[in-house]
């Protein structure tokens, strides 16, 4: 039998195929380091899938929760515990092979600049991932998997076990009626929530920022400093401030600006569709600085020659916009506007701190301006329909990534093609 | 042509007036709530009749529901370790991503890609079961580590655009030198992305100023509070009533962010085009 073949065998416990190559100290690291796995995660692993398997099975020793959470951690570490084993099988195959072929081993030595070398990567890499696994990963298929249990105020620790129910609750979505009728009312405000406020904002900074950079416009300075302003002052700030100025019966939008010009008060907080043109303006408001921001530096990175040519061929004023100037903002900035549409699509902050996603919709728990994100958000917190809530994350998540994946592809083909 | 030139110009002056205005209004009708006497909306006028500083005074009082101060100290701590720890560990994985070809980097950089269109808080409850876990309820170094980890995804992709529009000649020239990997990063690359660098360390700093989902899941005592938890019950608790106060907190929050980020507007402006176009 070839030496390659034994080694990868007798690797089957960690270290053994290191030593049967008569690498006794990599062997010893490699025996000591999966002793020492189990020793440390041996309770966590087993107690984990347990726990994963049957979400508790008794009330009020097991919090299902809690169980799902460590089982989820359980299964983390055991990918890594995975991709040390792999390492280890490699190893010993690799240097069996070198045996096979009479060359020499490598050297611990010469394996540790190896690994220097390679491993570069990945140590500075190293920490971001595991913030990344803890912060973001982890949380994510923690709600991902609640998706798929019962878990809600009926179902809830100490006093009872939630458990694994399947795609019933993503079935529920579409077929109870008040789920299904609430559902695409909100997914078709946020879908028009998205277009519309976003559109605003970006066509309003890039006409902004053709105006400013006229050639010979005077007080271009001032203008620029004014219009950057709503992008410099902190966004939940100028929410709450705009709540107030929008207030039904006290804001000064209502009581000044509207009473100036004899237009009875609006109301803006507790009309359905009030609110959204509100909600639509002030996105305007916010979000117009940023895209003004990043035209401008692109409008001024634009060679003059090009504009002296056209008008050597007589382009007029628009022509010269629509064959210069408008292409070249629309390619360079193309990026950034898509990330404005994902980020309206997900605009938890103006929704919620405006006026709660109110008012609020008999019968339903979705507030009339509510969102995705922030029903889901309720959904959570003063509802307590978690799994719900989980289910639709993953809905909403499969939608933005989707409409993104599209998007970028579509504007690589629009950078060639230009 | 003279006749048009000036009608276009005028055209131009009065829509770009009526728009400083719409901006400046809001702003400036804060200021002057801020400086009204009493408390709710009602009474509110831009310029107040007898100003007052009494709102101000009322913030630095530190009464138990209303510790403005404490507030400002802790949103400062947060920001300020987010922006250290989000710069620190996004320049090193953009530079890992931007200069070497290794095993599950096309992979990872697709979860990136992916990882930064999914809300950070859509797993709130998840987060709010960690924290109970761990024992951290109400704990600042939770908050910033996950701050840090919602960061990483986006800005290590923008990062990584611009270092790779930094030539690759100027590494190998050094690696002849004999200059380690870390040194080429911190001498060569570090000092050239500043511009980005910038942009990494102004989102690190505002994004938690602007956060208030993730904070108020963690963070549930008065003197744990940040300044975006504290300023929205102020407003929220009872209904408008102590507008004036949280007008006068927001001013005090919101002109020296706004000043930083005025000053730094142009790096801001390279950073995004530059390495969003070249990603």
């Amino acid at each position: 039998m070839q030496a390659r073949k034994i080694a990868l065998l007798l690797s089957i416990l960690p270290g053994f195929g290191q030593f049967y190559n008569r690498q006794w100290i990599k062997g010893l690291l490699f025996l000591g380091f999966g002793i020492s796995f189990f020793l440390v995660f041996g309770d966590l692993l087993n107690m984990g899938f347990w726990g994963l398997a049957t979400l508790g099975t008794e009330v009020p020793r097991d919090n299902s929760i809690f169980l799902l959470a460590e089982g989820l951690i359980a299964v983390i570490v055991t990918i890594f515990g995975l991709a040390f084993y792999y390492v280890n099988l490699r190893d010993a195959y690799k240097n069996g092979k070198l045996r096979d072929e009479n060359k020499p081993l490598s050297s611990l030595k010469s394996d540790y600049q190896n690994l220097i070398a390679q491993g570069y990567p990945y140590l500075i890499s190293g920490p971001s991932l595991f913030i990344l696994i803890f912060a973001v990963i982890f949380p994510i298929l923690f709600s991902f998997a609640l998706a798929f249990t019962n878990y809600d105020l009926y179902h809830s620790p100490p006093a009872n076990l939630a458990d694994w129910v399947g795609f019933d609750t993503f079935a529920k979505i579409f077929t109870v009626d008040i789920w299904r009728s609430t559902f695409f009312s909100v997914l078709g405000w946020t879908v028009i929530w998205t277009l519309v406020a976003s559109t605003l904002q970006v066509a309003l900074g890039i006409f902004m920022a053709v105006l400013v950079n006229q050639k010979d416009l005077r007080f271009k300075k001032f203008y620029r400093t004014v219009l950057v302003l709503p992008w410099a002052v902190p966004g939940f700030v100028t929410i709450l401030i705009f709540a107030g100025l929008f207030n039904d019966s006290f804001g000064a939008i209502n009581n000044d600006i509207l009473a100036m010009v004899g237009i009875d008060a609006i109301p803006w907080l507790t009309d359905e569709n009030w609110s959204k043109v509100a909600l639509i303006l002030m996105q305007g408001w916010l979000g117009f600085p940023f895209i003004f921001l990043v035209t401008t530096g692109v409008l001024q990175s634009i060679p003059d020659d090009l504009y002296e040519a056209a008008r050597i061929d007589g382009a007029s004023i628009f022509a010269q916009f629509r064959n210069i100037t408008m292409p070249m903002i629309l390619i360079a900035t193309a990026p950034v506007i898509i990330t404005q549409f994902t980020f309206n699509f997900n605009n938890f902050n103006i929704i919620y701190l405006f006026n709660g996603g109110g008012p609020a919709v008999p019968g339903s728990t979705a507030g009339g301006t509510d969102i995705l994100v922030s029903w889901i958000y309720k959904l959570t917190l003063q509802s307590s329909q978690y799994s719900l809530a989980a289910a639709l994350t993953i809905l909403l998540s499969v939608f933005v990534i989707a409409i993104a994946l599209w998007q970028f592809r579509r504007t690589d083909a629009f950078k060639e093609g230009a | 042509m003279n006749k048009g030139k000036f009608f276009r110009l005028l055209v131009s002056h009065s829509i770009l007036i009526v728009m400083a205005v719409i901006i400046i209004y809001p702003l400036l009708w804060t200021v002057g709530a801020s400086f009204n006497p009493g408390n709710s909306l009602i009474s509110t006028t831009m310029i107040p009749q007898n100003p007052t500083l009494d709102h101000y005074r009322e913030l630095f009082a530190g009464s138990e529901s209303l510790q403005y101060v404490q507030w400002y100290l802790n949103s400062l701590k947060i920001s300020l370790f987010t922006m250290l720890g989000s710069v620190i560990c996004v320049s090193f994985t953009a530079y890992a991503f931007s200069r070497f070809r290794f095993k599950g980097r096309q992979n990872a950089l697709t979860l990136f890609l992916l990882l930064q269109m999914i809300p950070q808080f859509s797993a709130l409850i998840a987060l709010f079961v960690l924290a109970q876990i761990l024992g951290m309820m109400n704990s600042h170094w939770l908050l910033i580590l996950l701050y840090i980890g919602g960061l990483i995804p986006l800005n290590t992709y923008l990062m990584k655009g611009y270092m790779d529009s930094i030539p690759m000649d100027l590494d190998e020239s050094a690696k002849i030198d004999g200059a380690s990997n870390t040194r080429i990063f911190l001498q060569i690359i570090m000092p050239l992305s500043k511009p980005m660098i910038a942009v990494v360390a102004m989102t690190g700093f505002t994004g938690p100023l602007g956060d208030f989902i993730l904070a108020s899941t963690i963070l549930r005592s008065p003197e744990y509070y940040t300044l975006p938890i504290g300023l929205y019950n102020l407003v929220n608790d009872v209904m408008g009533a102590s507008f004036t106060t949280f007008a006068a907190g927001a001013i005090l929050i919101s002109i020296p962010i706004a000043i930083i980020f005025l000053l730094l507007q142009k790096n801001f402006v390279s950073g995004l085009t530059a390495g969003g176009t070249k990603g």
